[in-house]
């Protein structure tokens, strides 16, 4: 690279062809012209979208507030209110990518409308968004809201590490949506196998916009498992010993040890191989002594404790919404807590079954199929012991709970797939079919996305101060699980009857009744995706009907239901004393809630930090330069990257304090609106009466 | 001095001469250490790559072919001499020391670990020259990814240590300098075990 070149192309390889309607223009069949308009249309929508959220922010003067109050927050609310901000944004494309793949399958008899490489970029999106920027952020945003409250602390503890990890996660977001509008995405699938991802056969964008937006989505969540470690090692509230913990921090605490040890293979394999596209490496190359098998394992080495880190925060969540909606202490928590344990140790010795059929011989596809379906045992464990907790209990029907009973019948069958394909011999029949894609999505729906979702509807009312509507919840959960079932089953068959996963076409009329039931499952989650929207714009809209000022609407167990919705900022006004589990419930029992702390004192509280913003701007550039091989800038933002934490470095007087007189008078406020509600019975959860205080609450004098 | 106090966080403890720092350290370095055992698997991982690729040379130069057992026995002394100098500083800082003694120790640290860097840059370059470049093999892919990527965190460090250089002089020996040498010194000693483990893998294994 000569000075002149940066000259000559100051903008790299981008050019008019870059754009996605550039192809249809210069040679307009109707192929070209379908997919060109699809692409030109996704393409228009993101830029629209870009557009009307500035115009937006600039007319009601935003800028500041977003500046100041979220993008700056160290607050670990207000990050995880971003990240699962971030995770619906991706699910929406994701989703609406996967109804388009349906489309094509179901009409895929001789062609389809799609060409195939549209196709690949759709699935390689796809699963690349649903994993990396979808559930990832999801998984994170709950935790990072949720877990500092649990543990009775007042942020994690690196707050700015924290606004660091979702600013690079958002980076990497960023770097996939703009891949629709300039050039392509990979088309190597989610885990991007080379040698069909090196150089000699892929020399395009694709592969490189996936590997820098894994790469910044990998380092964020490195520094946000080392984060949430370290924070419930060293942050919990006096007395809240290991075993006290809710199973949420628990679930918390495994994937942060999973993402610990599990990231830096997935930063390897990425770096790696952007080694051998950009200077001519061989790890994975054919001949010249690379070899692909390296990658291979380096990706399942991450990926197979990846999709444990993906499903534990869901447990986390279901052993909350079973426990908490049936009125009862979760059953079996000392089971509960090993069986995650072990599910963490066994995610690291099964990486092979993601390979059986690449050649090792038939003692070790034995050994990773044995170890494989030892997880099935932890799994039971947990299984019985929700459906335990349940026995009994005084159960609610409320939109998580939907889901919950939805995960248990529809993830037992998943599971059950998953035993077929831990068994080699099996896996070699129907391995890479349509049968693996069911599965997998058996687990990954049900599991994780229900799991997210019920999350999501539990903890809102935390988080904003008031409920979401009851009966569009429903509504959308129940088109969750049926358009899953509708989407995904006929695919079992599809598979056992030879399907091809990622056909962009096939030449069989059998297939084509099935496809057609799938497509239809595809449409129908699609209205789940549009009940949630108009779930969230009815519940705004009707939430002075909805407010739960005193912070426990379903009858909490945990502390986090002990503050107000939303949480002052300091979260508690003095760190809370843990004697049990349940910690929030005993408190409730013995009378202890909602009291007065004997004194206040000042509260000391992270300034905000430009750090995050910057780095994360700096990432981005990095890749998008890298990208396009614009050195320049991607050498420039490295630079700005590497000032921005030197300064960071030198930076002094990072506290600001909130005096004691300010707390009191914010919690005198609070415990006033709670003397003021009236408590509700489980009766009348979901009327406009629930203000978010829970009868049988003892209410004492305050002294 | 008491030698029995509390052992709260991994590395050199300050101890209760240093109050602030001592608490504060107890989060912030176990954080470090806990990052120290991401990037141990991070080397670990390369290491595996080496070590499976060690015979892939594709008819090109091998280990003996490239290795300077020499040169590579005299970087293990600069930077087990930087580790020793780096411990002397942490001592004088815990025992308050001129911060003077602090500096004069930190500097050693990094002029051993520029000459370490020095030395290890003219290996890479003489390897080249004999026709060892990255491009030539698997076996030299996986020695340029692990051996330069040790390099890469020496740089940082190093860098790291003239930032810190310039804490000190800006705004003395504050709680949050103490902590940045604190974090260091685990970082610096990191490198030097895995040092250790490129030296007797690499090198000694690979001229055996």
């Amino acid at each position: 690279m000569s000075a002149w070149a940066i000259v000559q192309h100051p903008l790299g390889r981008l050019s008019m062809h870059s754009l996605p309607f550039y192809d249809m223009l210069q040679n307009p069949t109707t192929k070209h012209l379908v997919n060109g308009s699809i692409a030109g249309f996704a393409a228009s929508l993101v830029v629209l979208g870009a557009i009307v959220v500035v115009g937006l922010i600039t007319r009601y003067r935003g800028w500041r507030t977003l500046w100041c109050d979220w993008l700056t927050s160290t607050d670990h609310k207000k990050i995880g209110i971003m990240y699962v901000v971030i995770a619906f944004v991706m699910l929406a494309r994701a989703l609406i990518e996967a109804m388009l793949m349906r489309a094509q399958q179901a009409w895929g008899l001789g062609g389809g409308f799609l060409s195939p490489d549209h196709f690949a970029q759709l699935f390689s999106t796809h699963g690349t968004i649903m994993i990396f920027f979808m559930a990832m952020p999801f998984l994170t945003g709950l935790i990072n809201f949720v877990m500092p409250l649990q543990i009775g602390a007042r942020d994690v503890s690196v707050p700015v590490l924290n606004s660091v990890s979702l600013m690079l996660t958002a980076a990497g977001a960023m770097l996939v949506m703009v891949s629709l509008v300039l050039g392509e995405f990979s088309t190597g699938g989610w885990f991007g196998y080379p040698p069909y991802t090196e150089i000699a056969y892929n020399p395009g964008v694709g592969p490189d916009y996936w590997i820098w937006s894994l790469s910044l989505a990998g380092l964020g969540s490195t520094l946000t498992g080392i984060n949430f470690a370290v924070t419930i090692y060293k942050e919990r509230a006096p007395g809240m010993k290991l075993m006290r913990m809710p199973l949420f921090t628990w679930a918390a605490l495994c994937i942060s040890i999973l993402m610990i040890f599990a990231m830096p293979p997935l930063t390897l394999a990425t770096a790696q191989l952007a080694l051998d596209r950009y200077l001519g490496f061989h790890y994975f190359t054919n001949g010249f002594g690379g070899n692909m098998m390296h990658f291979v394992n380096l990706f399942w080495l991450f990926g197979h404790p990846e999709v444990y880190i993906l499903i534990i925060p869901a447990f986390g969540v279901y052993s909350e919404v079973f426990s908490t909606y049936s009125g009862k202490a979760l059953y079996g928590y000392r089971s509960m807590v090993l069986a995650i344990m072990s599910i963490a140790i066994l995610s690291f010795t099964v990486w092979l079954h993601h390979f059986f059929t690449m050649g090792q011989d038939a003692d070790i596809n034995a050994v990773f199929g044995i170890a494989s379906m030892l997880i099935g045992i932890p799994t039971g464990v947990k299984i019985y012991n929700w459906m335990w907790t349940m026995f009994r209990g005084r159960v609610r029907i409320t939109t998580p709970m939907v889901y919950a009973l939805g995960f248990i019948v529809l993830f037992v069958l998943g599971g059950m797939s998953g035993i077929l394909l831990a068994n080699p011999s099996i896996d070699y029949q129907v391995h890479n079919t349509v049968f693996l894609v069911a599965h997998f999505h058996n687990v990954a729906v049900p599991g994780v996305l229900f799991g997210m979702l019920a999350g999501y509807h539990f903890w809102f009312p935390k988080a904003f101060g008031f409920r979401l509507d009851e009966r569009w919840g429903i509504f959308s959960a129940l088109c969750w699980t049926l358009g899953f079932m509708l989407a995904f089953f006929p695919l079992y068959a599809l598979g056992i009857m030879g399907l091809p996963r990622r056909s962009a076409a096939y030449a069989q009329p059998a297939y084509v009744p099935l496809e057609m039931v799938a497509f239809a499952g595809a449409l129908l989650i699609g209205v789940a995706l549009a009940a949630l929207v108009v779930q969230l714009w009815v519940s705004v809209r009707h939430r002075g009907e909805n407010r739960v000022p005193a912070g426990d609407p379903w009858d909490g167990r945990s502390l986090e239901w002990s503050v107000s919705a939303p949480p002052p900022e300091y979260n508690f006004p003095c760190l809370p004393v843990v004697n049990d589990r349940d910690a929030f419930t005993a408190a409730k029992e013995y009378g202890t809630a909602y009291r007065e702390p004997g004194e206040y004192a000042d509260i000391v509280l992270p300034r905000n930090s430009a750090t995050g913003p910057l780095l994360g701007a700096s990432g981005f550039g990095i890749a998008f330069g890298l990208v396009w091989h614009i050195w320049w800038l991607a050498i420039l933002c490295a630079l700005l990257a590497a000032a921005a934490m030197v300064v960071r470095g030198f930076a002094r007087g990072l506290t600001r304090t909130i005096p004691a007189a300010e707390v009191r008078r914010q919690h005198q406020g609070w415990l006033a609106v709670v003397r003021a509600s009236v408590p509700v019975t489980r009766a009348d959860e979901r009327a406009p009466a629930n203000q978010g205080l829970a009868n049988p609450a003892v209410l004492r004098e305050t002294s | 001095m008491s030698g029995h106090e509390n052992f709260e966080y991994p590395g050199l403890n300050l101890g209760s001469a240093h109050p602030d720092t001592h608490d504060a350290a107890k989060t912030t370095v176990f954080g470090f250490w806990v990052f120290l055992m991401s990037d141990a698997i991070l080397f670990g991982l390369v290491f595996s790559t080496y070590v499976a690729s060690v015979h892939a040379t594709a008819g090109g130069p091998g280990p003996r072919d490239l290795y300077d057992i020499r040169s590579a026995f005299v970087e293990t002394l600069l930077l087990l001499a930087s580790s020793f100098t780096f411990g002397m500083a942490s001592l004088a800082m815990k025992y308050k020391h001129s911060t003077a003694r602090l500096v004069g120790w930190l500097l050693a640290t990094l002029l051993l670990g520029a000459c370490f860097l020095g030395l290890e840059t003219h290996d890479f370059l003489s390897m080249i020259a004999k026709g060892g470049t990255p491009e030539r093999s698997g076996f030299l892919s996986a020695f340029f990814d692990l051996v330069p990527l040790h390099g890469l965190h020496v740089t940082g460090g190093c860098i790291w240590l003239v930032c810190l250089l310039g804490q000190l002089a800006r705004y003395g020996l504050d709680s949050r300098t103490k902590l940045g040498i604190l974090r260091l010194a685990l970082f610096w000693h990191f490198l030097d075990i895995v040092w250790i483990a490129i030296f007797s893998v690499v090198y000694l294994a690979g001229l055996a």
